[in-house]
């Protein structure tokens, strides 16, 4: 079957305002679908990340001190308080803490190998908490060794206290100490002491998921350290397999048992992961799904608005059509002769799409300083549309194809 | 002559259903991308104090240097000594430093449980600076800044909770220990984007519980309940050497009035910078800055960047439905060409046909428009599954949004007819008279 590319080309002059705006609906669909699957891919991307939780039987409660007190009282409240929710018979165990993976955001520190350097290596989050802490989270300690209960300290309100010993994640080991031998090493974390790596975890999520957090992605440090700040404290609390219901129903009770002088929100005082994941990465799920979304009405619509303006060159050419048929043109050849013109014209659209959709991804690098987009969507995007168009194109062709000869012979 | 052709505009309509159909959601659905994602945008790019928002200036001074700031550009907020600094200088004709406070409402005679309220330490002019609307009673003296008196201005929902809405002023209220006397209640003022307080929120946060004198709270040794960023080694372990840090969290603001008083201000603020290189505090030259609140929102890039991503999408996407539009209408105008002819030929002018095809044109944005109205409504009601709560519920289905959307619709398809209602109108009568 020989394709009569010139004669297409030579009609199409005669159809140059459709055939024009076919092609740049083509261009602006597929620069649209590009970046609209890269952003959906990059989002749910960041919805899998491993928190390193345990995350079917973590909760967290957030406890915060209803008057102000010296911290050596804060302290022997929190010591009863964990020790009440350790008893709970739904509970495994808890961990005091000053932040948790995923929380939204929280402290961080610069980090630095000596303590006069000037420009630090990397930036680390910092979780601080007791020997509890890695088996409250479920966390894996995959070198080295938990705190011991004499290593942890007492940290007042807004006190910078700066342990001898830090458990940190695998991802921070291998960025300070790339050689893979961390355990034993010492570096420094805005404190005037170094801390000495005793034990590495992997992975641990850092509290924050916004873009900055991104270039320090999983690298976080652990501080044996009691955090008594006198306004409040997180109480990190695993739940025995299958009884998070009945350890989250328990806990605050436990807690209002032990003292009144207290405050766990009803509203959000008491999260599991299931509610921290929702919550952190909501803008995430929600890009993703407005991007499914005009994606899928977008090629409805372009597909729609071929099959329109398709249907309507049918009609106009029935004569023409009817007078090939008349001299010997076969049923396959009309299919052939709308299928190539849709293609011809779909390959114009989408070489000017790759510009546009190449060029939009290059804007919001440059402003929202989101990723580079690899070719590979391009590619996806330059087939759904070349597909698409012939799709769309086949019921008018096929249409097209059936057009009688006799109508050569009507009131020409 | 127009009612008539708007008539024969909706008939049109139902002549080509397919045809209209498409086209009726191909405007529908771009208006309401378009409409869904603008509310929100709008929502948090709007100016939340536009009548003021030229004379209220937040000034940074690089305490940090070269090295350690971000580059180049100072802290977003102040230290302890720099915002003292300034406070007393008293260089602007008001001024305040605000930062964040989480204190507990200790339980009174009528419940049982303390409760948890957030709020801010600021100075007496903040009230009049960033025009804070009274229920009852007003904010507190400049006397009562210098004396460190304990009061305090409530909102209303913590009046609801603590009084039942009464007017409280006069009254106590039990704020982490200490008492405080009420001095006023604030109408709902919340204003969004949180263009005071850009350091600790990111601008969206729920209305504040109460605002105490900032002087008070520093007397009381009140630890920031935001952020709270430092450079360097960290050694403090009390208050004293806290507030000696390089840590910042005090976030200051002016107000000035005349072009004069800024440039005046802004020499004030680098000759103290100059000072404390030459005191051997800073080891740089003078980095200061002085913004207004748009430069102030502008630099905090207060508006999300997905706002701004699904804003620019959303109109990709109308730009597409339209030029859908402009190919449909150019085949439902054209396959009429026969009947052109023959209203030609009867004599109609050109500008006849131009104008009934318009009005066609406009009356497929109108339906559109309301479809679009409709979607608009079910998507502004489900935006909370697309945005983060706190911006969702910004999100609003009001009149002018209502206004907007029919006009959008009807402006923009009937501008994509011009077009099509051209070739409609230069059709050959003779040739389609002859052909048919």
């Amino acid at each position: 079957m020989n394709l009569p590319i010139r004669p297409i080309l030579v009609a199409l002059r005669r159809h140059k305002a459709g055939t024009v705006l076919i092609a740049l609906q083509i261009a602006l669909t597929l620069a649209i679908v590009c970046n609209a699957l890269f952003i959906i891919h990059a989002r749910l991307a960041n919805l899998s990340e491993a928190s390193g939780v345990d995350e079917p039987n973590v909760f967290v409660i957030k406890n915060q001190w209803a008057a102000e007190r010296p911290t050596a009282q804060v302290d022997a409240q929190v010591q009863a308080d964990l020790l009440a929710l350790r008893q709970l018979p739904a509970v495994r165990d808890a961990a005091p803490a000053s932040g948790y993976p995923l929380q939204g955001g929280g402290w961080d520190n610069l980090v630095t190998l000596t303590p006069d350097q000037t420009h630090p290596i990397t930036d680390s989050a910092v979780y601080t908490s007791d020997e509890h802490f890695i088996d409250t989270l479920g966390a894996r300690l995959v070198a080295g060794r938990n705190f011991r209960p004499d290593e942890v300290m007492v940290m007042g309100t807004q006190q910078s206290i700066t342990p001898p010993t830090v458990i940190v994640t695998r991802a921070l080991a291998d960025k300070l100490f790339p050689g893979g031998h961390a355990l034993g090493k010492s570096f420094y974390a805005m404190g005037t002491t170094p801390s000495t790596i005793v034990g590495i975890v992997d992975p641990l999520h850092r509290q924050g998921v916004s873009q900055w957090n991104k270039a320090y992605a999983g690298q976080a440090l652990i501080w044996p350290l009691r955090a008594d700040d006198a306004r409040g404290i997180f109480y990190i609390v695993r739940a025995k397999p299958g009884q998070l219901a009945a350890a989250m129903r328990e806990a605050p009770k436990a807690l209002y048992a032990q003292s009144r002088m207290r405050i766990i929100d009803p509203k959000d005082g008491v999260q599991d992961y299931a509610a921290i994941r929702h919550k952190v990465y909501d803008s995430d799920r929600g890009m993703a799904i407005l991007m499914g979304i005009i994606c899928a009405v977008l090629l409805a619509i372009t597909a729609a608005g071929i099959v329109g303006l398709t249907s309507f060159w049918v009609g106009q050419r029935r004569k023409q059509i009817g007078v090939r048929r008349a001299l010997g043109a076969r049923q396959r050849d009309i299919l052939a002769y709308f299928l190539t013109e849709n293609f011809l014209i779909s390959a114009a659209g989408v070489l000017l799409g790759v510009v546009l959709a190449v060029a939009f991804n290059l804007w919001t690098v440059t402003r929202f300083e989101l990723d580079r987009m690899s070719l590979a969507y391009v590619g996806v995007g330059v087939l759904v549309l070349l597909l698409l168009g012939q799709g769309a194109t086949f019921a008018p062709a096929l249409r097209a194809s059936r057009v009688s000869p006799v109508e050569a012979t009507r009131s020409v | 002559m127009l009612a008539y052709y708007f008539h024969l505009g909706l008939r049109s309509l139902r002549r080509n259903p397919a045809l209209t159909t498409l086209m009726v959601m191909a405007v529908g659905f771009g208006v309401a991308a378009s409409m869904i994602t603008y509310s929100v945008f709008r929502a948090v790019s709007g100016n939340p104090i536009p009548d003021k928002s030229a004379q209220l200036f937040i000034p940074q001074i690089d305490g940090w240097g070269p090295q350690q700031n971000q580059k180049g550009e100072p802290a977003e907020a102040l230290t302890y000594n720099d915002a003292m600094a300034l406070l007393r200088a008293h260089e602007a004709k008001r001024q305040t430093m605000l930062y964040p406070v989480q204190l507990a409402v200790l339980p009174d005679g009528k419940r049982d449980l303390p409760l948890n309220a957030s709020g801010y330490a600021v100075g007496s002019d903040f009230f009049a600076m960033f025009e804070v609307p009274f229920r009852y009673g007003g904010g507190w003296s400049l006397q009562d800044d210098d004396a460190r008196a304990a009061d305090v201005v409530i909102s209303g929902e913590l009046n609801q909770k603590l009084f039942g809405g009464a007017n409280s002023v006069g009254r106590t209220i039990d704020l982490g220990g200490h008492d405080y006397r009420v001095v006023g209640v604030a109408s709902h003022w919340n204003p969004r984007p949180r263009f005071y307080d850009l350091f600790s929120t990111s601008g969206f946060a729920d209305e504040p519980d109460f605002y105490l004198p900032f002087a008070r709270a520093l007397d009381l040794h009140m630890y920031t309940g935001g952020r709270n960023s430092c450079r360097g080694e960290l050694s403090f372990t009390n208050w004293t050497d806290y507030t000696q840090s390089n840590c910042v969290w005090i976030t200051p603001w002016v107000e000035l009035d005349t072009p004069a008083e800024v440039a005046s201000y802004r020499s004030f603020l680098t000759h103290y910078a100059a000072e404390q290189q030459r005191a051997g505090r800073f080891n740089w030259a003078p980095n200061v800055r002085l913004r207004d609140v748009a430069q102030w929102l502008d630099h905090e890039r207060v508006v999300p960047p997905e706002s701004r991503i699904s804003l620019a999408v959303a109109l990709g996407f109308f730009l597409i439905c339209l030029v859908n539009t402009i190919g449909l209408l150019l085949a439902k105008f054209l396959r009429r060409s026969g009947e052109i002819g023959v209203r030609r030929a009867l004599g109609a002018t050109r500008r006849e046909i131009y104008t009934q095809y318009l009005i066609e044109a406009g009356t497929v944005g109108l339906a559109g428009g309301v479809l679009g109205l409709l979607l608009t409504a079910l998507g502004v009601g489900g935006v909370g599954v697309l945005f983060p709560p706190q911006i969702a519920k910004l999100a609003q289905l009001d009149a002018s949004l209502v206004g907007l959307t029919l006009a959008v619709a009807i402006v923009a398809t009937v501008l994509a007819a011009f077009y099509p209602a051209w070739r409609a109108a230069h059709v050959q009568p003779a040739w389609q008279l002859k052909s048919s």
